[in-house]
């Protein structure tokens, strides 16, 4: 049974960042890069659990419990803020929201 | 057998990430951030993690993908609005791409660790009782810390979603 490398884990981890990082950069709906945030997040996770199994170590593991629960809390926080913005507001999109601009 | 599951589940989260990006509609992007998250969680079953698999599912897909579909059924927005034709943000957005993408290209060529063998590694990710000992033992302070985090988070939001009626007329 040939098993896949550490470097092909570290490759989906890479580019699923890599995704993530995108749709942050490109995407206006506020939502939407909160969402490629999450995708960011994830995708380091799995580099952490790719390496603690390559290298028989727990401690990766233990952080993406830390990570998780990290991740639930500040998708509480920044989904309240959004909608509170959104009350304030009545838009999410990123460019509408210029108010310190100038 | 390890190689199909790891093929599978990595064009599966990369293909549904992309969904994610491209998707205009944002209950798209959010049901392909829930199949991305499943392709994760195959990932982890595939590197022995089968709680932090499990965990994953329970806590991003079951908990972190509902919130986010019912704070976009509350907002009710139309999606992303056409693009407007502004010169520099776009320039800015295609450099941006291009950068990511050459990024990702020269670590495919050039990142090479040195990748230890698979077998020579004991699944420790696969035991349950290994967890807890950590947890409880090296990780006792982060646990507690995370707990009032968590209390935190908790009052932030109440606070951020409440309406002060009284506050409103002082200021």
């Amino acid at each position: 049974m040939i098993s896949p490398s550490l470097n092909s884990y570290l490759a989906i981890s890479v580019m699923l960042f890599a995704i993530g990082l995108l749709g942050v950069l490109i995407r206006r709906n506020t939502l939407v890069v909160f969402m490629c945030l999450e995708l960011m997040l994830v995708a380091s996770t799995l580099g952490l659990v790719a390496f603690s199994r390559f290298n028989g170590t727990m401690d990766g593991n233990v952080f993406v419990f830390f990570i998780l629960t990290v991740a639930a809390a500040e998708v509480a926080v920044g989904l309240a803020i959004i909608v509170a913005l959104f009350r304030k507001r009545q838009t999410i999109q990123i460019d509408q929201l210029n108010t310190l601009k100038n | 057998m390890g190689d199909l599951l790891f093929n599978v589940f990595a064009v599966f989260t990369i293909l549904t990430a992309i969904g994610v990006v491209v998707n205009r509609n944002a209950v798209n992007a959010a049901m392909c951030l829930l199949l991305s998250l499943v392709g994760v969680a195959g990932l982890f079953i595939a590197l022995n993690a089968y709680l932090l698999a499990f965990l994953l599912l329970l806590v991003y897909a079951g908990a972190i993908v509902a919130l986010f579909l019912f704070i976009v059924m509350l907002l009710d927005t139309k999606g992303d609005a056409r693009p407007t034709l502004n010169r520099l943000p776009m320039v800015a957005r295609v450099l941006a791409t291009g950068l990511v993408v050459a990024g990702v290209a020269s670590f495919m060529t050039r990142g090479r660790l040195a990748s230890p063998e698979l077998t020579a590694a004991p699944a420790v990710g696969a035991s349950l009782k290994l967890y807890a000992y950590q947890l409880f033992t090296t990780y006792l302070l982060p646990v507690q810390i995370l707990g009032f985090l968590l209390l935190i988070a908790m009052l932030g939001v109440i606070v951020l979603s409440k309406k002060f009626e009284g506050l409103e007329d002082i200021k």
